[in-house]
Parts: C-alpha cells; structure tokens; sequence
C-alpha cells in the first residue's frame, strides 16, 4: 500500500472543516444539557440557520451579515421550543423532535428561490510569512474565521462551565432545578438562555456547512449533521474538550475514509463509518456501569420540566 | 436518528393521510423519493415527472408524494400507507426500496407498484430504469479529453449494478480517447448528503483528479468545483447553474413520459407488469447542452457518439472489452446483452480497485 500519496497536512486541513459545523452544534447541545434541558432539535436548527445564513449572504453580498443571521434563526428557533418546553411545560423530546422537523420544513420554504446559486466566498487567514510555513501554516494559520472562532467557543464554554460562578448556576439547575430554585436562582430564565446559546450555535454550525464546506443551498443538505452532534455530547460525556475529540473522530473518519479510497487503499468502508457510532454506545455502556461516573457526567435534571409550584 | 426520522416520517403520514379523500373519482399516484424535491439532481427530475402527470391528466388525478424516505424497512411503512390509503399507483424510485415494494406489493395485490432501477418483478410490480451508461460514455469520452493530469474521479454511491455500469463505461471511453487516463473511485454509500459529497470531491482534487463524475444525487459536486478548480458533469439533472465551468455537460433523466403513460396505463387497465429499459434513443435519457469550454472536435465527436446512440448504430458497451482480471468479456465487434449490463458486478480493465461487497 502507497501511504506517501496521502497528504497529512491536507488531510488535517479538510478534517478541520469536517469538524467544524458538528462540532459548534454539539458545544451549544453541550450547553443546553448542562442546563438540564434535552433540545433534540438540533438538525432544525443548523439547516435553519444553514439557509439564513446562505440567504442574507446571497442578498447583501456580506458573509458576515450572513453570519450573525444564521446565529440569529438559530436562536428563534430555539427560542419556540424554550417557549413550549419552559412556559407551556411540553414534553422536551416531542417538542424538539418537532422543532427538527418544522426547521427542516421552514427551510426548504425559505431556501426555495436559493438553489443553484453560489454565495460570496468567505475570506480566509492569510498572514504574510507565517500563513506559508510548511505542516503550521495550513493546519494553523489559513483557515477561515469560523475555524478559529469555534476554538474561541470551545474554550469559553469550558472556561464558563468550569471556573466562572454563572457556569456554577447552569449547573446546579440542570442537576437539581428544585435546589437551584430553593437557592433562589431564575431555573427558566437560566435554561431559556443556555437554549439560545445552543440555537445560536447550531446556526452558526449550519451556516458553515452551506457558506463554507459545500458551499450551495440545498434542501436538506445538513444530512443528519444535528443527530452527530447530539451523540457528540454523550460521547464526550458532557465535558467541552471532549467535545472537540468527538468532532475530530466523527468528522476524521470520514474524511479519513474518502481519502484512503481515492488513494485505493483497500478498507471496508461499512466499518470504518459505524466506528463512532460503536464508540459512543460503548461509552453510554461504560457510563451506565459505573453509577458514579455516571451520576458525575450526566446532567442529574436533564429532560425534565421545571414549575416552580412543584 | 433514523429511528427519530422513522417515527416523525410515521407521524407525518398519519395525519397526512388520515384525512385522505373519499376514494372514487380521481386516480391516486403516490411517489416514494430518496431525497428531497429540492436536490436539484434525482429526486427533483422525478419530481418534475410527478407534475407533468399532474398537468396531463388535471383533476382526473391526485399525486402524493413522501421525500427522504430512508432505503429499507422504513419505506415499507410508508408504501403501506399509501396502499391503505386509496393509492392505485406508486412509484418507488430508488434502488434501495426493491425489497420493501416486493415485500408490500405482496400485501396489496390490487395496487400496482412501479419501482426504479431494480430487477424484481411481480404481477403487480413493474420496473423501470434509464440507460444512464449511454450518458455515461459521452461524459466518459469528456472526461478523457478534459483532463490534464490524466486522473478522472467518479464519486459513487452504493456498490450496485447500475452505479457500476457506469463507473464501467465512463472509464471505456475515457481511456479509449486517453490511454494514459486513470480513475479514482470513492464510494459514498449516501444517495444524498451535500458535505459528503463535497468532501469527497475535496479528497479526489487533492489526488491530483481534475475532472469528476458524480453518482450523487446533489449538485455539491458542481458547487465544490467551482470553488475549488477542476470540471464536473451535471448528474440526473441539467445543472445549468454550473455551465460553461466547472459543469462540462450533462445526463438528465427524464421520467415524464414513461409516468404519463402509465398513469394512463392504470386508468384505462392496461396496466401489466412490464421492465422498462429506456435510454437516449426513447428520450428516456438526454444529454445536457455541451460546454463551450469543450474544445470544438471534442463536442463535435461526442455529438457524433450521442446521435449514434440515439440511432442505434453505437452501443457503448462494444467488443473489444476485457474484465480487470485480464479475462476477456467481449470479442472484437461483440456487444453486450442487457442480462449481463443488468446485473453487471465486475470492473472492466484498466480500472484499480475492487468493488466492495
């Protein structure tokens, strides 16, 4: 077998960029469930914001514009299952089962006129020198702002989660939304926030795959995208860094496996992409055998609804 | 996920459904679709057959359709639905639902079933597919022309004999025009997923390919290209959008007639169970405007190749043509039966690789 064909740094590059979008909506995800609410809305929300981004970038010629849209449709979104799981008291995995569903229908409404049609390109890091360095430059300092922008949120979340007193609230109401309550912490406005968070998110993660990594409109062409993310979070058992292992490890094979068949490297596709998959249910095994672990990770509130009279 | 989509798609049925018209006057057409209408490749030309019946039979007919029905078990669910449902006629149109629309067909012997691009046939189950291979050879010989770095690319779906007939053919007669031509294959194992399809054009450009031929059903291929260099072809639909560059041409499948005139088959019983095996020469099959980024004898020869398909003097599959192994398939002059395209599971010589099981 010729491995020399196969390019690291390339195939690091595109990994990157595989990553990118599932790994912005499994932070937001991330989030979302630390504050004890189960939003399996996701793929709604990143083909939602898959199209507003495309939409207002097409129509004002500005990636940016189209990018703070795609944050902002994400964000309604979420925002109509915060309503009816928060203030209506619905059931969270009905509402965002139907969340996915409305946004992938909404979309295909709103994207109708945008089929065949290129948006602008989006500009990417180019510093003089530093940019052309052989292996870092690449895979460090040439990829587009959304790249370095999702580092900048995987940090944040870990640092907000983890050292900051708001990060210490989030938590408390998705482990125990009655104490939080007691203590006298807003449990619903806490929650609606982290839901915004994770609709801003997933749109943005939406807005990536049609602005940058395919780049066209088409109807449901996150493929599924927003399902990966969610078993991102369980198999990153709800802690941000290893949220960015999982991107890189469902996003990497994929990637991994196209490139290895174009070189001709004989390998059973068939197993190579369920190798996640089998990693995050033997993750949920080893998480569901030892009840500590679990008890530790897992969001002790998560998916249940909150009234402050029970 | 699939068991979320599997449940909604069962959801959204049932209320679709629930409140279906009173049987009697106008003929119920049902569509099963792999994708969404708005794919822009496969399901929107099927789509687009769906309305011409429409428009040719008014309100003498009712279409339905369901889009992105998963392959399998869960399109079984949904064929019974419409079976239930009052439907007289349902297509199913990818390979992938051969089983299931065995399998209800069985259930429901007074519906008829059309079902696309298989081989299975019962009393009230008729086939029907393109010969997209003959779009193939002119893509093929394109693709030979086009290429600089002597690597052509061909993005595949899933390991059947229709994907592999033309993975076959499109290497024939790119090598026939280039000799030194050689060709990647990657399979996708996805009809229709935009970032796949895209990465996979990324990983073959980055193998040095510069022309790609998609099995795909989206146009990602084309919207990749166009950013990133390189030609492509306009697959299951025109994809004019992409003209001149990076789409060189295009095979579209145009499945209006045949629709219409079953639909009518069913409402005049005449319906039988018949395999349809259409291609250019029917219509079944056409191929896109040529680029004028094409050089001028190129888009004259390839002219030359389609009107003698279309005629019946040329078949793309012609003696002399040997399997990878080496053993020979086809004397000199010999043309291939349709047993042999239709269940075609070998590479031809000179392609790499082996097809995965």
């Amino acid at each position: 077998m010729d491995f020399s064909a196969l390019n690291p740094v390339a195939l690091m590059v595109t990994l990157m960029v595989a990553a990118t979008p599932i790994m912005l909506a499994a932070l937001g995800e991330l989030v979302v469930e630390k504050s004890g609410v189960l939003n399996l809305g996701v793929e709604g929300m990143m083909i939602f914001g898959a199209i507003c981004g495309f939409a207002v970038s097409v129509d004002t010629g500005s990636v940016w514009l189209g990018i703070i849209a795609a944050m902002i449709g994400g964000t309604l979104l979420s925002l109509t299952f915060g309503f009816l799981t928060q203030y209506l008291l619905s059931n969270q995995v009905a509402s965002g089962l139907a969340l996915t569903l409305f946004g992938l229908g909404l979309a295909a409404l709103v994207g109708q006129s945008y089929t065949g049609i290129k948006p602008p390109s989006f500009p990417k890091l180019d510093i003089p020198f530093i940019s052309d360095l052989p292996v870092i430059g690449p895979i460090l300092f040439s990829h587009d702002f959304i790249v370095y922008f999702s580092f900048i949120i995987l940090g944040g979340v870990w640092y907000f989660l983890n050292y900051t007193r708001g990060g210490l609230i989030l938590r408390a109401v998705g482990e125990s939304h009655d104490a939080a309550h007691a203590l006298g912490y807003k449990v619903v406005r806490v929650r609606l926030m982290a839901i915004a968070f994770g609709g801003a998110c997933a749109g943005l993660g939406g807005a990536y795959v049609s602005l940058i990594r395919v780049p066209q409109w088409t109807e449901g062409m996150t493929a599924g995208a927003g399902w990966i993310a969610l078993a991102i979070v369980v198999f990153a058992s709800w802690k941000p860094l290893r949220v960015l292992l999982g991107a890189w490890l469902f996003g990497g094979i994929t990637i991994l496996q196209l490139n290895l068949q174009a070189l001709g490297v004989e390998i059973d596709v068939a197993y190579l992409s369920m190798a996640p998959y089998l990693v995050t249910i033997i993750v949920l095994v080893i998480m569901s055998a030892d009840s500590k672990r679990a008890s530790l990770n897992a969001p002790a509130s998560l998916g249940k609804a909150f009234h402050a009279s029970s | 996920m699939k068991l979320m989509k599997t449940i909604l798609a069962g959801a959204a049925l049932a209320v679709g459904f629930s409140g279906a018209a009173l049987a009697d006057d106008p003929v119920k057409v049902g569509f099963v679709y792999v994708g969404p209408v708005g794919d822009g490749g496969w399901t929107y030309y099927h789509d687009l057959g769906r309305i011409a019946v429409e428009e040719a039979y008014g309100d003498k007919v009712e279409t339905t359709f369901v889009e992105s029905v998963p392959e399998g078990a869960d399109a079984e669910r949904v064929m019974t639905q419409m079976a239930l449902s009052g439907h007289k006629l349902i297509f199913t149109t990818s390979f992938g639902y051969m089983d299931p629309t065995i399998n209800v067909a069985k259930k429901f012997p007074n519906v008829k079933f059309e079902h696309a691009t298989g081989y299975k046939t019962a009393p009230n189950v008729s086939t029907y597919s393109a010969r997209f291979y003959e779009g193939r050879a002119i893509t093929g010989t394109i693709a030979g022309h086009m290429t600089k770095t002597n690597k052509i690319g061909y993005i595949a779906s899933f390991p059947i004999p229709e994907v592999i007939r033309g993975i076959n053919s499109s290497f024939l007669h790119a090598k026939r025009v280039n000799p030194d031509v050689e060709m990647k294959v990657i399979w996708a194992y996805t009809w229709f997923d935009p970032g796949k399809e895209a990465d996979a054009t990324s990983a073959l450009l980055d193998q040095g390919v510069d022309v790609i031929l998609a099995h795909t059903d989206s146009t990602a291929p084309l919207a990749k290209l166009a950013e990133a260099g390189g030609y492509g072809f306009g697959q299951a639909a025109d994809m004019i959008q992409y003209a001149p560059a990076p789409r060189l041409s295009s095979i579209i499948d145009d499945w209006a007639p045949y629709y219409i005139a079953r639909v009518g088959a069913v409402m005049d019983g005449s319906w039988e169970s018949v395999s349809t095996w259409h291609g250019i020469p029917e219509g079944m099959v056409a191929i896109g405007e040529f680029s004028e980024v094409i050089p001028e004898d190129v888009r004259n020869q390839v002219q030359e190749m389609k009107d003698g398909i279309a005629a019946g003097t040329y078949h793309p599959f012609t003696g002399p043509i040997n399997k990878q192994d080496g053993s020979a398939w086809l004397a000199d002059g010999e043309i291939a039966d349709d047993g042999t395209l239709a269940g075609m599971n070998f590479y031809i010589e000179g392609i790499v690789g082996d097809i995965p099981n």
